[in-house]
């Protein structure tokens, strides 16, 4: 049975079967496959996490998964349903259940609206209660998310980076979504406050039960937050296990790269002194190289690589990877 | 040093040795803003010695790229003036003339920025902008600047420079460009290179390449590096010093291995504590509460003092940067007795450990 073909898991709250987006160039001449063929579900209640280099692909999934985009091919289900066999209303009802919450927290407050204003507005458009009703709603989710009930009055540049994505956070939640998609959402903010947004995300999963996918390219964030991670390359997964397991044991050469290659605060002591140096950058996703996307940058590259696409296998339990030599013995320690 | 360490960072050696390449005192810049004059830094004190990488870190807005800037004198137009000495190789480019600021900037200090693109010439190929920077600075002739062009594209890891020497800049990725910028600042072989966020823009495996060049250029031509970021994992792979600016202010100033194992100032300790890589795995990760405050609103005494777990009485008054023996400073009057938590410390060994393994 290959993955693309398997029943959704009992569990899975999505599940992504051979998902494919394309894009045309802004010239119309060419076809960016930015998601091409990827396989994977999540499960009620854990954060998976997604990993990659800029342009692999991750927003385009991220906002797959929440029908913000239509794949070109493939399916996304929700609750083993696909949404968009649904009726339009069903539909709006059903995608208040599926958030999505992006980097810049800027750009999605309104800097003429009051903060509670912001917050209120997907509550309006949504139609829920009276307007007392949502404004509890709305107190309730700021209140949530650590800001004083002041804060309210305040307009968005009158607060901090951290408070304007707990602004963000708190407009994800008035709606009780049960899955949100989570893009690059402490890239923006300082070092010093990173964590407290961290550890609001882990209190508000395990309070109100919600399921997170949490994309990145930070390795320290993905591996501290989530339960399983995937590491995607040029649209396309290549590895996909628990976070312990990829981020120890890792089976596909650019994981093994890429940890290699993410600088330590640590002492000269406990410093690794060798380390994997790719060479070259990503190509493009406009003419992806054949067989292995990975086997220009490879430093285990054979002529099969070239000739043969590597099956998506489940090498582990539970440890998936795309490449033809990754059960080699010792192969990850090179 | 921290117990167990090897005593090998060269900094400490090349602080003892040779009078310092570049000496900072007192540096303080203004702003003319609506609200008025805005003191952005003040009392920055720091020492590079030849051939020595420095980090300079610390978090959004707290003055790293104004004191990179003002070095060479390439303030913003509502610059409203700067207090204090900057001495590099005994000329005070605080005070020193245009002209001979010219003469010194690109040539003996050059500067390299975190988006390649916009401090590249759009309209001229990469090659004719790397030999213009040498032939405004010497006295060598086209065919010269051609040749040593094309020998510093290849000695920074461009392949086949003879035929990207003639692209223009949007043909080339961003690690290309970035490269292209490093070889345009080395051209004229600088005393000093200062760099800002040169990777932040950067994929992992590509920054991991350009930090080594970083460091291999600056280990073979002795050339003096001042790399500014926000990322503590750049500068221990980086730097063999580590000066931590918060608020406008110089407030660490140690090796790395001194910064990170054995922090003195509580901010430094905070900021290690908070990074993801040091938490066990799925544990709440320690914050500092707080936010930097603005210029606006900067209280008197120590600028940490809002958000600083060891605030007491006595901590309202002006903070300095003070010896802390071993060639160390940090701006904290309590700094002896407070016993702070660095990178490893409490030892959880489990975590650092697995860390350092990967
Ligand atoms: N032209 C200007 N006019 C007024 N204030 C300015 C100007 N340029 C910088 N500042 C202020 O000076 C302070 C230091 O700015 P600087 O750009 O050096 O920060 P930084 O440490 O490099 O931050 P980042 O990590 O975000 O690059 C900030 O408070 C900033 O708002
Ligand atoms: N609307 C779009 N039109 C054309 N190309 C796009 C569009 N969105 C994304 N892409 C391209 O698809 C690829 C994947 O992009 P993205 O999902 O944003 O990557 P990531 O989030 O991993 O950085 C990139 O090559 C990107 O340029
Ligand atoms: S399939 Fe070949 S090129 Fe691809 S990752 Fe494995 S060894 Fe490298
Ligand atoms: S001077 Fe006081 S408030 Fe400031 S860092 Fe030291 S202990 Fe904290
Ligand atoms: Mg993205
Ligand atoms: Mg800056």
């Amino acid at each position: 049975m290959t993955a693309a073909t398997a029943e959704p898991r009992r569990d899975a709250i999505v599940s992504v079967r051979d998902l494919q987006v394309r894009f045309q160039t802004s010239d119309r001449r060419a076809t960016v496959k930015a998601v091409d063929g990827v396989n994977f579900d999540v499960r009620r209640g854990e954060t998976f996490g997604i990993i990659g280099e800029s342009g692999s692909g991750k927003t385009t999934i991220g906002r797959a998964l929440v029908f913000l985009l239509n794949p070109s091919a493939g399916a996304v289900l929700h609750d083993g349903i696909d949404p968009t066999a649904l009726s339009r209303r069903q539909f709006q009802s059903h995608r208040r259940d599926y958030q999505i919450i992006f980097q810049d927290p800027n750009a999605a407050l309104n800097p003429r609206m009051t903060i509670l204003a912001s917050v209120l507005e997907p509550l309006q458009l949504a139609g829920v209660g009276n307007s007392a009703e949502r404004e509890r709603l709305a107190r309730e989710a700021l209140e949530r998310v650590g800001l004083p009930q002041e804060f309210g009055e305040r307009y968005p540049h009158q607060l901090s980076g951290g408070q304007k994505q707990r602004v963000v956070i708190a407009r994800a939640l008035t709606l009780k979504p049960k899955l949100i998609v989570c893009d690059e959402v402490v890239a923006a903010l300082d070092m010093s406050i990173r964590g407290d947004v961290l550890n609001l995300f882990a209190d508000l999963q395990r309070d109100l039960g919600l399921t997170y996918v949490f994309i990145t390219h930070d390795l320290a964030v993905v591996s501290h937050i989530s339960e399983r991670v995937a590491v995607m390359y040029l649209g396309q997964f290549v590895e996909l296990g628990p976070t312990e397991e990829v981020a120890e044991r890792p089976l596909h050469p650019y994981t093994i790269a890429l940890l290699s290659a993410e600088p330590r605060p640590l002492p000269s002591s406990m410093r690794q002194e060798s380390r994997i140096v790719l060479q070259g950058e990503v190509p493009s996703p406009i003419d992806p190289p054949s067989g292995c996307r990975f086997r220009t940058r490879c430093p285990h590259a054979q002529p099969l690589c070239t000739e043969r696409v590597p099956e998506w296998r489940e090498l582990k339990p539970d440890h998936w990877v795309a490449c033809h030599f990754a059960d080699r013995p010792n192969f990850s320690n090179n | 040093m921290g117990e167990g360490q090897p005593a090998q960072r060269k900094s400490e050696v090349a602080r003892e040795g040779a009078r310092p390449l570049l000496s900072v005192r007192g540096l303080g810049i203004r702003f003319k803003t609506t609200q008025g004059i805005w003191q952005a830094t003040r009392r920055i004190d720091f020492d590079i010695a030849p051939g020595e990488r420095v980090g300079i870190v610390g978090e959004s807005g707290c003055g790293k790229t104004i004191t990179g800037l003002s070095i060479l004198r390439l303030l913003p137009g509502n610059f409203a003036g700067l207090d204090g000495k900057i001495l590099f190789d005994g000329v005070d480019l605080a005070s020193c003339s245009p002209r001979q600021m010219r003469a010194i900037r690109g040539k003996r200090i050059a500067m390299i920025f975190q988006e390649p693109m916009s401090a590249l010439d759009p309209v001229f190929t990469v090659g004719h902008q790397i030999a213009e920077t040498l032939r405004v600075h010497s006295n060598v002739g086209e065919e010269e600047a051609r040749a040593r062009t094309l020998e510093m594209l290849r000695r920074v890891g461009i392949a086949s420079p003879e035929r990207r020497i003639d692209d223009y800049p949007h043909q080339l990725s961003g690690g290309m460009r970035q490269r292209v910028m490093i070889a345009a600042s080395l051209i004229c072989g600088p005393q000093l290179l200062i760099a800002d966020e040169p990777t932040t823009a950067l994929d992992v495996t590509v920054q991991a390449q350009i930090l080594e060049l970083l460091r291999d250029i600056s280990e073979t031509s002795k050339t003096a590096l001042m790399l500014i970021t926000h990322d503590l994992g750049v500068v221990a792979e980086t730097c063999t010093r580590m000066i931590t600016m918060y608020a406008g202010e110089v407030i660490e100033d140690a090796t790395v291995d001194e910064a990170l194992v054995r922090p003195l100032h509580p901010y430094t300790s905070g900021l290690l504590r908070s990074l993801p890589h040091l938490s066990p795995r799925h544990g709440r990760l320690p914050s500092i509460p707080g936010r930097v405050p603005s210029i606006a609103e900067m209280p008197a005494g120590c600028r940490f003092r809002a958000r600083c777990a060891h605030a007491t009485k006595g901590c309202e008054a002006e903070q300095k940067l003070q010896d802390a023996g071993g060639g160390r400073k940090v701006r904290c009057w309590r700094f002896a007795e407070l016993n702070l938590p660095g990178a490893l410390h409490p030892p959880d060994t489990s975590a650092s450990a697995r860390v350092a393994r990967q």
